[in-house]
């Protein structure tokens, strides 16, 4: 989890959230007061809260959760009504990403002063911050930072003097990655087993946490937050592009020499950029071609090695087939077994299904099952076209962006590894068979 | 809160289903208002019943939407005007093909095994729609088979398809959880908590929901096979609520019932002792031959040496000691044909007024028939219900179900009434209760007084606080509709005290309507026949209709006769000398036991008419058998006057009559002639003489607009509409219009489906579903009479006045409780001593036995040690029995179940006084 | 191993007393109880289900979902190893094979001692440290197999007492203090903001109308 100095070009742009992750005490409310901390919460307090949200949507902030919605488009469509919760998405479980947990375990205080300034312009009447269960040290670090900020008189009643108040609660998860989808989160907040519900109609904006209208955003996006108010909206949409502005924390992993978290200036840098840069992924493990990239986390399509001059850009890589996700990019080199990782890329799915929808619940063991037997050398040929149908029959048509049988959008995550991996590397799968082995042994 | 409704509005919107234009009414669930209009789609997790959960995914459909027509679920989008749907596109197919396909890869195929093999929708489909070939040739998942999860349920894991039906029943329908989803992803199983089996009183309601062979009922396991059934519709009578069923049989046996969705009624749902309790019919234990006692044993003989020693036994009573001294106790297990025989019998051919088909358990005849009467639906939509009645999720359980859901729906947002509860303890309702008066035994009226009374009472009433009862006045005062639920809140009070609660409403609340809470299967239609003291057919008064019946008759009784009370105690005064017994069973059912027994020992002739033996036909002199459920045909009349269809599916064993039959032959042994000699003429005499049966003959009875049965009296134009077949029941009564939910009776059965027939349970559960499978449903009632039609004597001149509102009279003075003492509170558990039950082997371990609960607080008082054995003694009786600390139960009162297979309060009550006060000792 | 003792239950009160409604607690109880026991045993689910008013069935079937809440006993330190795309890459699958040796215990199963229960999961999000593995919930890594190994000796023998407590206990840190802000103030304050908002949005919205715009429509 390591964040190098900026080198020039896209290197140079501000530390919108990791601004402080050079320092060892990031998490101390000293250090965050040292740093200015809290100053942002004073200031938006002092300006209105619609105002406050217009900063938001004149950044062009897209939602780092996954889905890359426009935080000030999703502020605007609460329904109103007397009663609005804000819940912050801290359930962070996309396979290799791992930008939230480095957030919550290294500066909580920027995430509760995000979570502040979001209620207030939001007009919130409590925020959960759902954490998920497994950062035990995550938990520990925002408990305390969020009990600082209480006795600092941050959060809480009359916050600063202004005459606003809110209570935040810190709610832990307890380990189901589709607790991470904001429905299933809020049914999970609800005290209910994490089942999705069914859009439309429970949109959270309209019908969220107990059937109140809920902004639900993710962690990454609230920690944002403070460095709008201080620079204003309009510093943020001056980095990147129009359609992508800003900084976003890519979660490096996978066959690149320096692993790790690197908050990049968007749309400018390319794929190659990130993996390639000394002071970001360093090049490819003892000098290894790259076979192929997942871009945004487990439910996007791979990307192969001709198309590492993609721009981290959401629109540009939305329009090659596949998408930024969760920031989370894991590379892979020619030494991969392609069937191996699509395999467990599947048994992932398989093991996080809510079990709800018929489609992805059996649907994700069979694709597991299927691919499991080609990667022990027990295929056969015909399973190629199975494993295509089984995955048309869970996301028809197998297009991008995909078209779903089922609730959330988990069940047509489960095609996307196979199927691309298939379509570049399908020699591959059918030498598995053939020789009834993995040719990477 | 914003809900998802599953009851639409009355908007009228046009949706576009595969290019043709269907009509449909706002927030309507695409999937139901697509199969009213002849479009099946397939299903497997939606229910009409319950809120749709679009888990299975069957049902996808192409809608039109901002971005074209996309797949979603027909169970879970509401109708739109002007909404374009697709139902049977190459993606639409491919969709369900693909699901089905998935439902069937880890699904074990072992339908030749299984209990559902033959009408299991997910063996259907497949046949229908399914590829041939598995293409799954992994392992499949691997679960412990059949386990029981309760004492009446069995669920093998693997062939469950994870519909939530069973866990939305639980959770939704009958508000106790006791099964959950338990795990994730394909891991997801249904599961008890650990130690707290699905003890469920409904809990067979999610055997027949299960459109797989995951759940099945320990009674019927390996009993048949769908094909060799064969069924009719008829109406349980395990209680009055009168729900709809399908009785099946093999072989003349009956092998299973299922709950019929009947709108007004049960929506489909049945408790589960009306659902087990055929167990009972054929018992060995059943009585099959006529016995006479000789040298002080009961042995078999013929119908007509039985019947001529009955004859000859009333004849000499009669001509020794007058008709007077002859007693019909009982009759509310009979259907209304034989009711009215019997009431005939005693009233017009033997003379006698001392008849009683309610056991000193039941409410005054003259009240509850005088009482403005409510429906269900009525009751579901009022303003306020206030009850004043046993634990109905006890007694009447599917009524329960309705009340409950109804309170639900208010509490949402929606339409349903506000229930105020004056109870004597907590009951199953007490939660769903806006308000709830615990009021002492014996203080109903001056409660109710204080609640209607023009000023507010400064201080407590009835041990109610004064601030609950301003809380209940305010609602009260409000409610433009005003249902009671009328009954005994216990049977170790008089029943004075709550009829004179519903005298005192019904005459401050003008438009307060009566729901009566006596839990017999027909005890509504014995009290409409007339088989109660001071009544004659048709709710009339005795003095009222004295002359009618004299002219119809040729006789009716001169003196207003004795109840059930009053004709034990007169017996055990040596006052009555022949006693009939119809299906009575004093000993155990009268609430007090001493006096049952002096009153037997007191009678020369006994005379029982029973299925069974019983702790009082024991006693009789001449033992004669009766045909039960099942067994016969004829009419039956619930609770809210609503008479339906009973029908004959099995023989009944050995020489067994039905009831009326025996009336019949008894008369003509007694020298007279009843009259009608079959159930269609007994039907055409009811309706030509009984005023609150006028006009629903026997032809209008059988027509399938009456196929949930028609409440009498009839409304004025009802008969026409039901002729025009326009008659929706409950039309035309305030509040009374069905409900809208999962179409009307006849969807399943007459819609034409342009893919294979639904199949029960998944689309409407109606018999028309039933009857898809290929089983022919007969209805058999009421017979048609045999030979010219005989014209039933209607008399001459006006029609005597119905009987009206009771006056709301003074109270019976109470004795103070003193320190040490404990009011005692006596009710009935849905599993008790009963017969049937006792009869039924997979019920007759269910009863809880035998337990008082008292408040922690007066068991601290009193120094008794709670878990443990309590000695509990009356004036009347004493006996050990365990004793459990509930803090439901209020001060200064000790509960105790009614009929408990070891025992219950009968032994402490004396029916002479208005309450029973107990004394607690450990022993 | 029981119903709650009556610390924990005054801090399942306090705990339910931070939601609008109580069933949100449920995990969070749940949690509680496993700290107590280190895992959720039947009394416990029962006692819960009691606090939040639902059944038995309802908090097992809803703790199931969960893959860290426990209905059965695990070791003292439940270790897990993730084997997701970013470890299996690193080796994830090998450091597994090895534990299953060095614990002599297969995945899913508990050392004999009772102490160590191995499991496969999945991303942790650690995966600059990959193959890495959490020892009740503590994370660990990168790791060799020699890594590995004086871990587990290391957790068993205490010398990480302070870093990974025992299985169950996950956040050392209480909150301060129940909600401090009373419901109805903040509705009150929302109320005053929300009318506010709309009276500015009006003001707003008349000089955009009486405006050049405005005129000109
Ligand atoms: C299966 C699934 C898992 C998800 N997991 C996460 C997650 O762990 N964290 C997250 O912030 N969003 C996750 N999301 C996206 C959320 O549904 C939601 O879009 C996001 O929290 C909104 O926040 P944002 O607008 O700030 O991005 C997931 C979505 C799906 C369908
Ligand atoms: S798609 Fe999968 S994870 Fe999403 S709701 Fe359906 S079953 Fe659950
Ligand atoms: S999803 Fe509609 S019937 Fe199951």
């Amino acid at each position: 989890m390591s964040t190098r100095k900026a080198a020039p070009g896209f290197l140079d742009a501000p530390k919108v959230v990791t601004s402080r992750f050079g320092h060892d005490d990031s998490y101390t409310l000293s250090r965050f007061l040292a740093t200015g901390g809290y100053d942002a919460l004073r200031k938006a307090l002092g300006m209105l809260p619609e105002q406050v949200a217009a900063e938001v949507d004149a950044s062009g902030l897209l939602g780092r959760g996954g889905a890359g919605f426009p935080t000030g488009r999703k502020w605007s469509m609460l329904r109103p009504a007397p009663v609005r919760y804000l819940v912050v998405n801290g359930d962070e479980s996309e396979p290799a990403t791992f930008k939230d947990h480095a957030l919550v375990t290294r500066d909580p205080h920027q995430l509760i002063e995000g979570a502040v300034i979001a209620a207030y312009a939001v007009g919130a009447m409590q925020v959960f911050l759902y954490v998920r269960g497994e950062f035990a040290l995550g938990l520990e670090r925002v408990q305390a930072a969020l009990n600082e900020a209480y006795q600092h008189g941050a959060v809480g009643q009359d916050i600063f003097g202004s005459g606003f108040s809110v209570d935040i609660v810190v709610h832990p998860g307890a380990g189901a990655y589709i607790c991470g989808d904001e429905t299933g989160l809020l049914e999970s907040l609800e005290g209910k087993r994490g089942f999705p519900r069914i859009k439309p109609p429970y949109y959270p904006a309209v019908m969220g946490l107990y059937m109140e209208p809920t902004v639900v955003n993710n962690v990454e996006t609230i920690s944002s937050l403070p460095w709008i108010v201080n620079h204003g909206g309009a510093a943020l949409a001056e980095l990147g592009e129009p359609t992508s502005t800003g900084t976003r924390m890519f979660a490096l992993a996978g066959h690149v020499l320096r692993p790790g978290n690197y908050e990049i200036e968007m749309s400018k840098p390319t794929f190659r950029d990130l993996i390639y840069s000394p002071e970001l992924g360093g090049g490819v493990r003892d000098g290894n071609a790259v076979k192929a990239v997942i871009p945004g986390g487990a439910s996007s399509p791979w990307i192969g090695p001709d198309q590492l001059d993609l721009h981290l850009d959401q629109k540009a890589v939305q329009d090659a087939g596949t998408m930024l996700g969760s920031g989370s990019i894991v590379v892979m080199d020619e030494r991969t077994c392609m069937v191996r990782a699509a395999w467990r890329i599947s048994r992932f799915f398989h093991r996080e299904s809510c079990g709800q929808c018929t489609p992805c619940r059996e649907g994700s063991g069979w694709v597991e099952k299927v691919l499991r037997r080609i990667e022990a050398g027990q295929g056969r040929e015909e399973d190629l076209d199975l494993l295509l149908d089984v995955c048309d029959n869970i996301s028809p048509d197998l297009v991008w962006p995909p078209k779903q049988t089922t609730i959330c959008p988990l069940g047509p995550s489960i095609p996307p590894a196979v199927v691309s991996s298939m379509r570049m590397y399908r020699d591959e799968y059918l030498l598995h068979i053939k020789d009834g082995a993995c040719p990477h042994g | 809160m914003a809900e998802l409704r599953i009851r639409p509005t009355n908007e009228a919107v046009t949706v576009t289903i595969d290019g043709r234009e269907v009509a449909a009414r706002k927030g309507e669930l695409l999937i139901a208002a697509a199969e009213r209009a002849g479009t099946y789609i397939p299903r497997f997790c939606y229910h009409p019943r319950m809120k749709p959960v679009g888990m299975c995914r069957m049902c996808l459909v192409e809608v039109k939407g901002p971005r074209g027509f996309a797949l979603q679920p027909a169970c879970y989008v509401e109708v739109a005007d002007g909404q374009e749907v697709l139902t049977t596109t190459d993606n639409v197919r491919k969709a369900q093909d693909g699901v089905l396909e998935f439902l069937l890869i880890n699904h074990p195929l072992d339908c030749p095994v299984c209990d559902k093999g033959g009408e299991c929708p997910l063996q259907d489909q497949t046949i229908s729609f399914g590829p041939g070939e598995s293409r799954f040739v992994e392992e499949k998942r691997h679960f412990e088979k059949p386990i029981p999860i309760g004492p009446l349920v069995l669920l093998d894991r693997e062939r469950c398809i994870q519909c939530a039906r069973c866990t939305r029943f639980a959770d939704e329908v009958a508000g106790d959880a006791l099964i959950d989803f338990a795990g994730r992803g394909d891991q997801l199983e249904v599961a008890v908590g650990s130690g707290a089996p699905f003890t469920s009183y409904f809990s067979g309601n999610t055997i027949q929901i299960c459109p797989v062979g995951a759940l099945t009922a320990v009674p019927y396991r390996f009993r048949a096979r769908p094909w060799d059934l064969e069924q009719v519709e008829s109406t349980c009578t395990t209680c009055s609520v009168g729900c709809a069923v399908a009785v099946q049989s093999s072989s003349n046996r009956i092998t299973r019932y299922l709950g019929i969705d009947s709108d007004p009624v049960n929506q489909s749902w049945l408790c589960d002792r009306g659902r087990f309790d055929y167990q009972a019919i054929d018992s060995p234990d059943r009585l099959s031959q006529p016995l006479v006692r000789r040298d002080g044993e009961l042995v078999p003989v013929g119908w007509s040496e039985a019947l001529a020693t009955v004859a000859r036994g009333i004849e000499e009573v009669r001509r020794l000691h007058g008709p007077q001294a002859v007693a019909v106790l009982g009759g509310a297990r009979l259907p209304n044909e034989d009711a009215y025989a019997w009431a005939k019998l005693a009233k017009a051919v033997i003379g006698t007024d001392n008849v009683d088909a309610q056991m000193g358990d039941g409410l005054p005849a003259e009240v509850v028939l005088g009482l403005p009467r409510a429906t269900i639906d009525e009751a579901c939509a009022a303003d306020v219900v206030v009850l004043l009645a046993p634990d109905i999720k006890e007694e009447l359980p599917v009524l329960y179900l309705r009340l409950r859901a109804a309170a639900l729906e208010r509490r949402a947002g929606g339409p349903g009434p506000r229930l105020i509860e004056l109870g004597q303890t907590h009951s199953g309702l007490t939660p769903y209760a806006d308000i709830s008066l615990a009021h002492r035994p014996g203080e109903a009226a001056s409660l109710l007084s204080a609640l209607t009374a023009a000023r507010a009472p400064r201080g407590e009433v009835a041990g109610v606080p004064a601030a609950d009862i301003g809380r209940a006045r305010e609602a009260l005062k409000g409610a433009g509709s005003l249902v009671m639920v009328a009954g005994r809140p216990s049977l170790a009070e008089s029943a004075t005290f709550p009829a004179q609660a519903a005298a005192v409403l019904a005459a401050a609340r003008p438009q307060a309507r009566f729901l009566p809470a006596l839990r017999r299967g027909n005890v509504m239609g014995a009290l409409d026949m007339g088989l109660a003291p001071g009544v004659l057919p048709g709710r009339v008064g005795l003095d009222a209709g004295r002359d009618w019946y004299t002219r119809a008759w040729g006789q009716a009784p001169a003196e207003r006769g004795l109840d059930a009370g009053g004709i034990l105690a007169a017996a055990a005064e040596g006052r009555i000398h022949a006693l009939v017994l119809l299906g009575a069973d004093p000993l155990a059912d009268f609430p007090d036991a001493r006096l049952a027994e002096q009153a037997l020992a007191g009678v020369g002739l006994i005379v029982a008419v029973d299925t069974f033996l019983t702790d009082s036909s024991r006693k009789a002199d001449v033992v004669l058998p009766a045909a039960t459920y099942a067994e016969r045909s004829g009419t039956t009349t619930n609770i809210e006057g609503r008479v339906s269809r009973l029908s004959q599916k099995v023989v009944p064993p050995g020489v067994a009559w039905p009831d009326w039959m025996i009336a019949v032959e008894l008369a003509a042994q007694l020298g007279a002639d009843l009259g009608p000699v079959s159930l269609g003429e007994l039907w055409d005499e009811i309706e030509a003489v009984a005023p609150s049966h006028r006009g629903l003959s026997g032809p209008l009875l059988l027509s399938p607009p009456a196929r949930d049965g028609v409440v009498v009296p009839l409304g004025p134009g009802d008969r026409a509409a039901l002729e025009a077949g326009e008659w929706e029941p409950g039309a035309g009564r305030p509040g009374g219009g069905p409900a809208a939910v999962g179409g009307g009776v006849d969807t399943g059965g007459g819609a034409t489906q342009p893919v294979p027939a639904p199949i029960d349970p998944m689309s409407d559960p109606g018999i028309g579903a039933v009857e898809q499978q290929g089983v022919k449903a007969t209805a058999t009632v009421p017979l048609p009479a045999e030979g010219p039609a005989r014209v039933p004597p209607r008399p001459e001149g006006p029609e005597p006045e119905r009987l009206g509102p009771p006056p709301a009279d003074a109270e019976l003075s109470l004795t103070p409780l003193d320190a040490y003492s404990l009011r005692l509170v006596s009710s009935r558990t849905l599993y008790d001593g009963a017969v049937m039950t006792q009869a039924s082997p997979a019920l007759a371990g269910l009863a809880p036995g035998a337990r008082l609960r008292a408040n922690p607080y007066d068991l601290d008082r009193l120094g008794v040690t709670t878990g443990g054995q309590v000695r509990v003694a009356s004036a009347r009786g004493a006996f050990v029995l365990p004793v459990e600390a509930d803090p439901g139960v209020p001060r200064g009162a000790a509960w105790l179940g009614f009929r408990q297979p070891d025992g219950g309060a009968a032994a402490l009550i004396d029916h002479s006084q208005p309450v029973t006060d107990v004394r607690l000792e450990t022993p | 191993m029981a119903r709650l003792d009556s610390a924990n239950l005054a801090r399942a009160r306090e705990t339910i007393a931070l939601y609008p409604h109580p069933r949100s607690a449920l995990v969070p109880l749940c949690h509680i109880a496993q700290e107590q026991d280190g895992w959720l045993t039947p009394e416990a689910i029962e006692h819960i289900a009691e606090l939040l008013g639902l059944t038995a069935a309802e908090v097992r079937g809803t703790a199931s979902f969960y893959d860290m809440l426990h209905t059965e006993p695990v070791g003292r330190y439940l270790v897990g190893i993730c084997t997701n795309i970013a470890c299996l890459l690193a080796g994830g699958y090998e450091l597994l094979e090895h534990a299953e040796q060095s614990l002599g215990t297969p995945v899913g199963a508990t050392t004999p001692d009772g102490t160590v229960t191995l499991e496969e999961v999945e991303c942790i999000a650690y995966c600059d440290s990959a193959p890495c593995a959490i020892v009740n919930y503590r994370y660990f890594g990168p790791l060799t197999g020699a890594d590995f190994d004086r871990l587990i000796e290391d957790v068993r023998a205490g010398r990480l007492a302070d870093d990974v407590p025992p299985h169950g206990t996950l956040n050392r840190v209480r909150r301060e203090g129940g909600l401090r802000v009373p419901a109805e103030e903040v509705a009150a304050q929302r109320a005053a903001d929300d009318e506010a908002r709309r009276q500015r949005r009006e003001q707003r919205e008349k000089e955009t109308a009486a405006g050049p715009a405005g005129g000109a429509s």
